[in-house]
């Protein structure tokens, strides 16, 4: 199969590889797929003080595009809000790293991990299920 | 040495270059049409096939009348199972093959499934092989034909045909095995071994793509009925012109394997067993299927955390491929693996090496250091390796499947 040269370029030269304290208060982590589908994503997000993420790590077992697409994103939601970051779309990771109909489940899991991660965040700080934080303290 | 490095000869292997020689003279000079009776240049083309049959025979101690051109394993196997299921159709409904066989026999059964006929699909053994109490038991009174191939594409076990053909001649059901890993590979004496239909292609053996043979004993007579009709070429069996360059290639390739098969078995088996020794070290690698019942060329691996299509891309300098077949769109493991028994982690994880003519030792060596390197980088990225070092139970999580 032939990849587009963004996902090589994620590919070889993954960025923010490893992993942050899970019990850390200020770490959001998500991790989604299954060993036995082919593609396992962990994403971990830290939130700074201001509710923006200032940074981001990831670990993925799959292939290619699956480590490419979890590469691109963590670059996207670092100075983002929860929200932002929530409302990133797997089709703009698809369209962003050229990816073929073959592997648009990769950027589905992508997007999944962020919203796990940020879930995880919002769990940890009292905040339950997708609710925007915004709206819950209107609430 | 020149990148990437070939390591997929069981897909295909180049053709040898004594063998593209002796074919060019076919395609430019001598081109007549074997079937020409009438003049000296069909004569010639059919010399040259006829030659070229000797030597295919030859390979597998048959007679030469006993081979039947087709354009390759495919034909062959569809030939052979459906000709001979057609054949014997009044005598009984009942056909038995095994799990791991190549699509071409599959995919042929499930074809004559839908025509009415019953078929068994026997499990192997976790070391890939069929087990000859379980082939025995699965034989009923309406059984007519039985294929297994002799070596598997996949995993490279060698399958106990041979004691098989004994049981079908007894049973008095038709064995038809699909030898087309095996010949140039594997020694087949079809004097002793008692296959009735015998499965073989040029391009796994050093010759060009596009032509294969189908053996069909004589003594006992076996009889298929054929599937592509026209003029009577073949005694009838395929019709269709004879390719004369392709068949002269086949002939050079079968007289070069018998006479330097055992000394290319000797020189890679050494190189396998240096490869495998290299990466057998590293934590987490398990070899799929059978090490002893195995031809030398093959080392079928899988690196546990690592999932296969991400480390066919990281070690892009050799030409392996993927035992997982999300390469082909399919996104399943490979279906070999997963009748081995293999966890769907590990048969995602697995990369098929097979060695050939043309291989050295410093592309076996080069080899071994790029997938040693590239499996350490790939389990960095991997969750997996990491909650496999940090000792979590992967079997204890609950995944999401998606």
């Amino acid at each position: 199969m032939a990849y587009s040269d963004k996902v090589i370029d994620h590919y070889e030269n993954p960025r923010n590889v490893g992993s942050f304290e899970k019990s850390d208060e200020s770490v959001g982590t998500g991790m989604v797929g299954a060993p036995a589908c082919g593609d396992v994503m962990k994403l971990q997000i830290k939130v700074g003080a201001d509710g923006r993420i200032e940074d981001a790590r990831f670990k993925t077992y799959g292939c290619g595009s699956a480590i490419a697409s979890s590469s691109l994103v963590t670059e996207w939601v670092k100075g983002k809000t929860l929200d932002q970051a929530a409302s990133i779309r797997n089709t703009d990771i698809a369209q962003e790293l050229s990816l073929p109909p073959v592997k648009i489940h990769c950027s589905i899991l992508a997007e999944d991990a962020i919203k796990a991660a940020v879930d995880d965040y919002r769990k940890k700080h009292g905040f339950a299920g997708e609710k925007p934080a915004e709206e819950k303290k209107v609430a | 040495m020149k990148l990437p490095i070939y390591l997929d000869y069981s897909a295909t292997t180049p053709v040898d270059p004594r063998v593209a020689q002796k074919m060019i003279p076919y395609l430019t000079e001598i081109f007549g049409n074997p079937a020409s009776r009438s003049h000296a240049f069909g004569w010639a083309a059919e010399q040259a096939v006829e030659e070229a049959r000797a030597h295919v025979a030859a390979l597998i101690n048959a007679d030469p009348k006993e081979i039947v051109w087709t354009s390759g394993a495919t034909e062959g196997n569809n030939l052979a199972i459906k000709g001979a299921a057609h054949f014997y159709q009044t005598k009984g409904k009942h056909l038995i093959t095994q799990k791991t066989e190549h699509k071409a026999v599959l995919d042929t059964f499930r074809e004559l499934e839908r025509q009415g006929f019953e078929a068994t699909y026997l499990d192997v053994e976790p070391n890939g092989l069929v087990s000859l109490e379980k082939f025995a038991a699965a034989i009923r009174p309406d059984t007519i034909l039985a294929s297994i191939m002799m070596v598997n594409n996949e995993i490279g076990v060698i399958q106990p045909v041979w004691e098989i053909a004994e049981i079908c001649r007894k049973k008095g059901v038709i064995f038809h095995c699909d030898a087309v890993q095996g010949a140039g590979r594997v020694a087949i004496d079809l004097q002793k071994f008692k296959a009735d239909l015998l499965t073989i292609t040029a391009h796994k053996m050093y010759g060009p793509k596009g032509i294969g043979a189908l053996y069909v004993r004589r003594k006992p007579r076996v009889r298929i009925e054929a599937q592509i009709h026209g003029g009577g070429h073949e005694r009838g069996f395929r019709s269709g012109t004879l390719a004369t360059h392709q068949i002269v290639g086949f002939g050079e390739a079968a007289r070069l394997a018998k006479l330097e098969m055992a000394t290319d078995n000797e020189r890679i088996r050494a190189l396998r067993d240096r490869l495998w020794k290299s990466i057998q070290g590293m934590e987490e690698v398990y070899l799929n299927g059978d090490f002893e019942r195995r031809i030398p060329h093959n080392l079928n691996v899988s690196f546990n955390f690592v999932e296969g299509e991400s480390l066919i891309m990281a070690v892009k300098d050799i030409a392996v491929s993927s035992g997982s077949a999300c390469t082909s769109a399919s996104l399943e493991p490979s279906y070999v693996l997963r009748a081995l028994g293999r966890n769907d982690e590990l048969a995602h994880s697995s990369i098929r090496i097979t060695l050939g003519r043309f291989t050295t030792q410093d592309e076996v060596d080069y080899a071994a250091s790029l997938i040693k390197s590239k499996v350490a980088k790939l389990r960095e990225l991997s969750p997996l390796w990491e909650m496999y070092q940090e000792g979590v139970d992967l079997n204890s999580v609950q995944w999401a499947a998606h």
